[in-house]
């Protein structure tokens, strides 16, 4: 049996070990803020946060997630929204909108570990959640925004 | 065409909106025409709970209701088209919920693809808004016992100055829905000078759901009950199922049963693939069950595919004469008799190229007395009834599609060939079910934008100018999805950057060569304009450089003063638009030219060794645009894109801070075609699989900033969605030229030998 918490709540999981933590948060706790993207920790849409920091739960099999504190887009802003979702919405980030729930949980990790981050930390912490509707540059902005607003 | 009626006391609305409420529906009509429903206008389609069949309703509360019956997928539609609607009412916008249309004929063309949508519905929008508040206003003329020529509008309020009364929209509804609905030349549309909405603008209406997780996409639906489903599909096209051993999969936990799903009969259009589907009580174990299922498969003729073997036909096609689409004296001529050392030519190739949105194909359906009841991020809900509607056998009514936010489109899905699959599963399962593609089953069974070889040759002046231009494609078309036997372009897809090669030169010849397809072929975010592009705008730059001119005034000289170009005799649907209002002028290209030209500084940019500004000019979907990219090239030969900057003429644009994303983002997406766009397939296999072997543009690829510059125009509105890729690519390909000395004419970079 693994116990988990996700979003302030504890879990039980007694499947398959093995499951991703990214099928765990969307079948069974019907989460579906997190994205399906890849399945192979290439795209970031599955982004969720372990014990604060970003992860690809696409790839994360539950096993791995055992006594940690997951926390998904859903709790992000759950009281009141979070800066850089803030900044996001003044930047008019997303488009079709399927990979911001990863870019935004990567973009508060990101700023958790370099509050104010340069063009090349940006791009070297961005680089692995793909926008395809290439927002990338709206994005790079919002993060500046929401470093401002941190201060 | 359309007509607008008042449908305030149908049956069909009770549920939906409040009583008393004041609802236009807009109706499409075809010419002849004949609408199945009963006498008061309904259909299973408007009876579906909480989707009716309408574009605008007003509750007594003062709420508006306005339908989308165009898809989301990012370009914002979902609240431009309502946005219109809301403007000519007069509405306050934060009055207005949205709600999506299920998939319904009447509504007239929903395949939300071409960009078009702006262009075919801002007029019945309008005349939508309008019509409503000409009946408030006659309302509140009638209850005032004032000539409605006194009354007036505010946002959600009908006003009297004379007497200063006012009413709410919401308190002139039940009058209202008594009224007939005005004619059209009653109508009094708003002067653009008094727009509060419409060319200025509106987020989208779903911005903080976007942001928040809250947003509900084709993977994210569920009913209860619902099993999921992963298909292994044929691995080559037209494949079928030999021998297929389950026992393994059987045993994975929560894996039910294993179903054989038919092999498609040609040609394929939207049919299933056919395959393997492995039912689940969830995705994961779909997905582990498929693993281990065994199966030998017949892989028929196309197992024969191979792309270098290919290419090497298409280009082979290409540097021989073919069919000719459209000539402008004779170019064969000309180039015949010009002396050698005057000719040039040169050929180029963009290879398949997949989709790839970021939410793989999804959808969930439902088989229950005899309906299907389907969920899918579609950009096309008619052509999924279709399809569905011809796979079960039921009437097209019984398929009530509806339509989820998309996780990106790009024409992949408009092609419902994965809610056929749900349905079918449906059916014979007895359970709703949710197909789930993986990334790789959305890379290896796209509809892949065409492979195209190009072949150009110009004879030239003493200024190095074209006496003679000659210009042959050969791509398999996408026509060959719907006809086996389709191998040269159609006159639509020709039409995209070839038929209307733009220049003003004496000899012109334009050709076009056959080319079977062994894949699916469909259509891709600005499709055949992208091969095109890129070869018409290489050549010139190519042809620019050797005369040793600026490629800036080398093509202005090319494209020549304004005028319109004459079609008389050529197949030219010009994207389905009437020609006399949408021409091709040759002024407006020049405009956009030298307007990113200016905006850009290309005067005082000059290139140098790892450096480099490139610039192209391209019309697509009836928008005529100019880019400039720069570029900067390291020792390792990294290529970095500092900063584009492009320039649109799409006429009246709504909503111009969507318009810029929408140019921003095919920046990223041309970054990503020329930096690594490629499909390739061996023994008839495609050989990529996910975003490791089909790499699209990431954060340090794309260019850091790119730059919109709309020119404000009150011509009628064009696309804004897929007009932007096309010069991209080749001002991208210039600008790396201009800094490496090295010509890319092969696509993508990394497989070029000189850049991979």
């Amino acid at each position: 049996m693994i116990t988990l918490k996700v979003n302030g709540v504890d879990r039980t999981f007694n499947g398959d070990p093995n499951m991703p933590l990214l099928w765990y948060l969307r079948d069974t706790l019907g989460l579906t803020g997190t994205k399906f993207g890849c399945g192979m920790a290439l795209c970031g849409a599955c982004t969720v946060h372990k014990n604060g920091t970003a992860i690809r739960s696409c790839i994360t099999p539950l096993s791995a997630a055992a006594n940690s504190e997951i926390r998904t887009i859903e709790d992000i802003g759950a009281n009141g929204l979070h800066p850089v979702q803030q900044a996001w919405m003044e930047i008019n980030v997303p488009q079709c909108g399927y990979c911001q729930s990863g870019q935004i949980m990567q973009a508060i990790s990101l700023l958790t570990t370099k509050p104010h981050p340069t063009d090349e930390e940006i791009e070297e912490g961005m680089a692995g959640n793909i926008c395809r509707c290439g927002t990338y540059q709206r994005i790079r902005a919002a993060i500046k925004l929401a470093a401002e607003k941190n201060t | 065409m359309s007509r607008i009626e008042n449908v305030s006391r149908r049956s069909f609305l009770k549920g939906i909106a409040s009583t008393g409420a004041f609802i236009l529906a807009v109706r499409y009509v075809a010419p002849g025409m004949d609408l199945p429903q009963t006498a008061n206008g309904e259909t299973d389609a408007d009876r579906a709970p909480f989707h009716p069949n309408v574009f605008l309703g007003i509750e007594t509360n003062g709420t508006i209701h306005i339908v989308a019956h165009r898809s989301e997928m990012g370009t914002v539609i979902r609240t431009t088209l309502p946005l219109v609607v809301a403007d000519e009412l007069d509405a306050d916008w934060k009055q207005v919920l949205i709600d999506q249309a299920i998939g319904d004929h009447r509504y007239g063309d929903q395949n939300t693809d071409g960009s078009h949508s702006i262009r075919s519905f801002f007029d019945i929008m309008r005349e939508c808004g309008a019509s409503a508040r000409w009946m408030l206003v006659q309302a509140a003329a009638q209850q005032w016992s004032v000539p409605a020529t006194e009354c007036t509008t505010e946002p959600h309020t009908v006003v009297h100055s004379k007497s200063g009364r006012k009413l709410s929209y919401g308190e002139l509804a039940a009058a209202a829905s008594k009224l007939n609905v005005p004619q059209k030349d009653q109508l009094q549309f708003k002067k653009p000078a008094d727009w509060r909405y419409i060319a200025k603008g509106m987020t989208s209406y779903d911005l903080e759901k976007l942001c928040t997780g809250k947003a509900m996409y084709g993977i994210d639906a569920h009913v209860d009950g619902m099993v999921y489903a992963t298909i292994a599909h044929p691995p080559v096209f037209g494949g079928t199922v030999k021998n297929c051993d389950d026992q393994e999969t059987l045993k994975v936990p929560g894996v039910h049963q294993t179903v054989l799903i038919d092999p498609f009969k040609p040609p394929a259009a939207f049919q299933p693939l056919g395959g393997v589907a492995v039912i689940a009580d969830s995705t994961w174990a779909a997905i582990q069950g498929r693993r281990k299922l065994k199966i030998t498969w017949n892989n028929g003729p196309n197992e024969s595919f191979d792309s270098a073997e290919y290419k090497k036909e298409l280009q082979t096609t290409a540097r021989n004469p073919t069919k000719l689409v459209r000539h402008v004296g004779d170019a064969n001529v000309a180039l015949a008799t010009a002396p050698a050392s005057n000719v040039f030519e040169a050929e180029y190739y963009v290879p398949l190229l997949a989709h790839a949105p970021m939410e793989p194909m999804m959808a969930l359906a439902e088989f229950r007395d005899g309906k299907v009841f389907a969920w899918a991020p579609t950009q096309n809900p008619q052509a999924a009834q279709a399809i569905v509607s011809s796979e079960l056998g039921i009437p097209k009514e019984n398929v009530i599609c509806n339509v989820t936010l998309l996780g990106g489109g790009f024409g992949r899905k408009s092609k419902p060939d994965y809610v056929a699959e749900a349905a079918v599963l449906a059916k014979k399962v007895g359970k709703p079910v949710k197909v789930v593609w993986t990334r790789e089953d959305d890379i290896k069974f796209d509809y892949y934008n065409a492979v195209a070889g190009m072949y150009f040759k110009a004879a030239l002046d003493g200024k190095g100018k074209p006496t003679a231009w000659l210009q042959r494609s050969v791509f398999p078309p996408i026509t060959s999805i719907f006809d086996v036997n389709a191998v040269y372009g159609d006159p639509p897809h020709l039409a995209q950057g070839w038929t209307d090669m733009p220049y003003d030169l004496t000899n012109i010849s334009i050709e076009n060569g056959p080319a079977k397809a062994h894949v699916r072929i469909g259509w891709l975010r600005s499709v055949a304009n992208i091969y095109h592009g890129f070869g018409v705008q290489s050549f010139t730059d190519e042809l620019a450089h050797r005369a040793q001119r600026d490629p800036l005034e080398y093509l202005l000289d090319l494209i020549g003063p304004p005028r319109t170009i004459d079609f008389t005799g050529v197949a030219y649907p010009n994207y389905g638009a009437d020609y006399k209002t949408y021409p091709w002028e040759t002024g407006r290209l020049r405009h956009v030219t030298e307007l990113v030209a200016e905006k850009s500084g290309w005067a005082n940019k000059k290139s140098t060794k790892g450096h480099g500004f490139g610039i192209a000019a391209h019309r697509s979907f009836l928008t005529y645009v100019a880019t400039v990219v720069e570029v900067v090239v390291d020792d390792q030969g990294e290529i970095r894109i500092p900063r584009v900057d492009t320039a649109l003429d799409a006429g009246l644009v709504v909503n111009p801070e969507v318009t810029r994303a929408q140019f921003e983002g095919a920046a990223v997406f041309g970054a990503s075609i020329v930096r690594s766009g490629e499909i390739t397939a061996k023994g008839g296999v495609i050989q990529q699989s996910n975003f490791n072997d089909y790499p699209v543009a990431r954060i340090n690829e794309a260019p850091r900033q790119t730059n919109v510059y709309i020119v404000d125009s009150s011509a009628p509105p064009a696309g804004v969605g897929e007009p932007g890729v096309p010069p991209f690519v080749a001002a991208f390909c210039n600008a790396i030229f201009a800094a490496t000395g090295k010509r890319v004419r092969d696509l993508p970079l990394s497989s070029n030998p000189a850049f991979g």
